[in-house]
C-alpha cells in the first residue's frame, strides 16, 4: 500500500482547508449561529419544549447533521471535480496509487473536515443552549459515519459531475430538502400519521434521529434503526465508488 | 507480492509495446496493432499529425487510458498487472498547462513526489527547482508565472520522483525559441544521467536535433522507426542545384529521363535523386549536359530535412 501517497494527498487536502479557511470553517458556523439565534431564541422561545428538551438544544443535533451532509458532500465533490476540471487528475491517474489509496484520501480528508467542523459547531451551540450528550460513544460514532459515508457520496458526485452546475445540483436540490425535511428542526411525530410514513423513506430521518438520540436519549426511530440504515448507505456508496474505479466512469477512456 | 518481471532476450528495452490497440467507445480506433521498443538511456521522438494516436499510445503506457488490446511493459512489469512499479518508473508531462495554480512550484513538486510514494527529499527537489530556473520563483503561487515557467513546473513535477523514464508531450509548444532552447539542453542533461526520454512533438527540427531514434506514426499506425541518422539516409532525398552560365527556356531533348526541373527563370536546373540508389545518375547528368551544350557556373547539393521526410511518409499513406 502506498500509504506515502494516501498521506501526501491527505495532508494537501486539508492545507486546502487551511487556505479556504473562511469558506470551509467561518461561514458554516456563521450560518449554524444564524439558525440558532432564528430559530432557537427567536422562534424557539415561543416553542415551549420538544420531548422534553428546549427547542434551542432540540435543533443542535438536526443542525450539525445539516451541516455535516451538506459540507461532506461539497467538500469531496470539490476535491474530486477542481482536479477533474482542471486536468490536474492525470498525475492521480498516472501515480502508483490505488483507487483504495485515492478514496482514502480524499474521503478521509473531507471526513475530517466535516468532523472538525461538526465539533465547532456543537461548541458553538454549546454558547446558545445547555446541552447534554447522553451517549458520547454513539455520538462520536455517527458524527463520523455520517461524515464518512456522505463524504463517499460527495466522493460520487464529484466523479459524476461533468460542469459546476451538476456539482451543486444533488447538493442543493437534493440534500438539502431532504435535510430540512428530515427532522433537524422539528420530530416526525409531529407530522400527520401520512407524512411520518413519507418521512420514514426520508434517509436523513435515520441519522438525524439516531444523532439526536445520542445526545437525548430518544429519537424518532429506533437507535438499531438509525444505525442500520446509516451502515446501508455507507455500503451503497461503497459500491458504487468501487464500481467506479473497476469501469474507469468519468476518469478513464 | 508476486511480481510478473518478464525477461528479454535483448536485455535493453525499457518499454516494450506489443500488437497494442485502442478503440475508443465512439468507435474511433486510435491504435491499430503497434508495436514498438525503446531502448533505456534512448532520446524517441514520435512523430505524427494531429490526431495520429501519438497522446493516446502514451497515455496508455502512462495509465491514463485503458488498452482495448495488446501488452506493455516497462521495465520488464505489466503495466496493468504491476502498475505500481511501472507507473513509479515515469514521469509525463502533459500537453496542457494543467497544474493547480493556487500553489507554488515547491508545494506541487513537493506533492507529485509524495504521491509516487518517495519520501520528502527537499534537496533533490531544490536541485531540480535550480535546474529549470524555478528556485527564485519557488514560493510563488503558480497563477503569477508566464506560460513557459508553468511548462517548466510541470516538468519539475515529472521529475520530483526521480522517473527512469520521462514522457514529454509537445514539451515545447507554445514556448518561445529562447526557452525552447533551454528544454532541449534540459532534455539532453537528463538524458546523460540515464533517464530515457519519449517526446511527441509537432516541431520537426525538435526531433532532428535532439532524438536517437524516431518513431512516425499516422492513423494510428506506425509507420515507421529507424534511428533518426539512418532514417535520413535511407529515406532522404537529395536535390543538385545546378548555376547555369546562361538561361535556358526549355529543357534540351535528350535529358527526359532525368527528374529535371527549370527554376530562377532559366538559370538553375533543379537535379532530385535518391540517396539511397547506387547509382545517382549525377555523373550521367553532367556529362549529358556538357554534351548538350549547357554550362555551369556553380552547383551545391541539399539534403531533405526531417520534416520533409515526415511529410513524405504521411503523405505516401494519405
Amino acid at each position: 500500500m502506498n500509504l506515502r501517497a494516501v498521506w501526501t494527498l491527505y495532508r494537501f487536502e486539508m492545507t486546502r482547508m487551511r487556505r479556504t479557511l473562511i469558506q470551509s470553517v467561518v461561514s458554516p458556523v456563521l450560518s449554524t449561529s444564524l439558525y440558532f439565534v432564528v430559530f432557537g431564541a427567536a422562534i424557539g422561545s415561543r416553542i415551549t419544549h420538544m420531548d422534553g428538551i428546549s427547542y434551542g438544544a432540540f435543533i443542535v443535533p438536526g443542525l450539525i447533521m445539516l451541516t455535516l451532509l451538506t459540507n461532506s458532500v461539497m467538500n469531496a465533490s470539490f476535491a474530486i471535480y477542481f482536479p477533474k476540471f482542471t486536468g490536474t487528475i492525470y498525475e492521480l491517474l498516472t501515480a502508483p496509487v490505488s483507487s483504495l489509496e485515492a478514496v482514502l484520501s480524499y474521503v478521509g480528508a473531507a471526513a475530517t473536515k466535516s468532523v472538525i467542523l461538526g465539533l465547532i459547531i456543537l461548541a458553538t451551540a454549546s454558547l446558545f443552549v445547555p446541552l447534554q450528550i447522553v451517549h458520547p460513544v454513539w455520538m462520536s460514532l455517527f458524527l463520523l459515519l455520517t461524515s464518512v459515508t456522505f463524504s463517499l457520496l460527495g466522493f460520487i458526485i464529484g466523479i459524476w459531475a461533468d460542469n459546476f452546475e451538476k456539482l451543486s445540483v444533488v447538493p442543493t436540490l437534493i440534500l438539502t430538502p431532504l435535510a430540512f425535511l428530515g427532522g433537524s428542526f422539528y420530530s416526525i411525530k409531529m407530522l400527520p400519521p401520512v407524512w411520518q410514513t413519507v418521512s420514514l423513506f426520508n434517509p436523513v430521518v435515520y441519522l438525524v434521529s439516531g444523532f439526536r438520540w445520542s445526545f437525548y436519549g430518544s429519537g424518532d426511530v429506533s437507535i438499531g434503526m438509525s444505525l442500520g440504515m446509516t451502515l446501508l448507505f455507507l455500503f451503497l456508496c461503497l459500491a458504487v465508488v468501487y464500481w467506479i474505479f473497476r469501469t474507469g466512469y468519468r476518469l478513464k477512456s | 507480492m508476486t511480481t510478473n518481471r518478464a525477461t528479454h532476450a535483448g536485455g535493453d528495452e525499457i518499454i516494450s509495446i506489443s500488437h497494442l490497440s485502442k478503440t475508443y467507445n465512439s468507435g474511433y480506433q486510435a491504435l491499430k496493432d503497434v508495436g514498438l521498443q525503446i531502448r533505456k538511456g534512448e532520446i524517441f521522438a514520435l512523430l505524427g499529425p494531429n490526431g495520429a494516436g501519438k497522446t493516446t499510445l502514451i497515455s496508455i503506457i502512462c495509465g491514463l487510458v485503458r488498452p482495448s488490446g495488446g501488452r506493455v511493459l516497462v521495465g520488464g512489469y505489466d503495466i496493468a498487472r504491476e502498475y505500481r512499479r511501472t507507473r513509479a518508473m515515469i514521469g509525463l508531462v502533459p500537453q496542457e498547462l494543467t497544474v493547480d495554480v493556487f500553489i507554488s512550484p515547491w508545494t506541487t513538486a513537493s506533492l507529485s513526489r509524495g504521491l509516487f510514494g518517495k519520501p520528502p527529499n527537499p534537496a533533490y527537489i531544490e536541485k531540480v527547482l535550480k535546474d529549470l530556473s524555478l528556485w527564485e520563483k519557488r514560493d510563488n503561487h503558480i497563477m503569477t508565472l508566464s506560460g513557459g515557467m508553468k511548462r517548466r513546473v510541470l516538468i519539475a513535477k515529472a521529475l520530483a520522483h526521480e522517473p527512469d523514464i520521462l514522457f514529454l508531450d509537445e514539451p515545447t509548444a507554445g514556448v518561445d525559441v529562447e526557452l525552447r532552447r533551454e528544454m532541449w539542453q534540459l532534455v539532453r542533461q537528463l538524458r546523460e544521467t540515464g533517464v530515457t526520454i519519449i517526446l511527441t512533438t509537432h516541431y520537426i527540427e525538435e526531433a532532428e536535433d535532439m532524438a536517437d531514434r524516431i518513431g512516425v506514426i499516422h492513423r494510428g499506425e506506425l509507420v515507421v522507426v529507424e534511428e533518426k541518422t539512418e532514417l535520413m539516409r535511407k529515406l532522404g532525398k537529395k536535390q543538385l542545384t545546378l548555376n547555369l552560365q546562361a538561361p535556358i527556356e526549355h529543357l534540351p531533348s535528350g535529358l527526359e529521363a532525368y527528374n529535371l526541373s527549370l527554376a530562377a527563370d532559366g538559370s538553375e536546373l533543379l537535379y532530385t535523386y535518391d540517396a539511397r540508389a547506387e547509382a545517382t545518375g549525377i555523373a550521367a547528368l553532367l556529362g549529358d549536359l556538357h554534351e548538350a551544350g549547357i554550362h555551369l557556373s556553380d552547383l551545391n547539393t541539399k539534403q531533405s530535412s526531417l520534416e520533409d521526410i515526415f511529410v513524405n511518409l504521411v503523405e505516401d499513406r494519405a
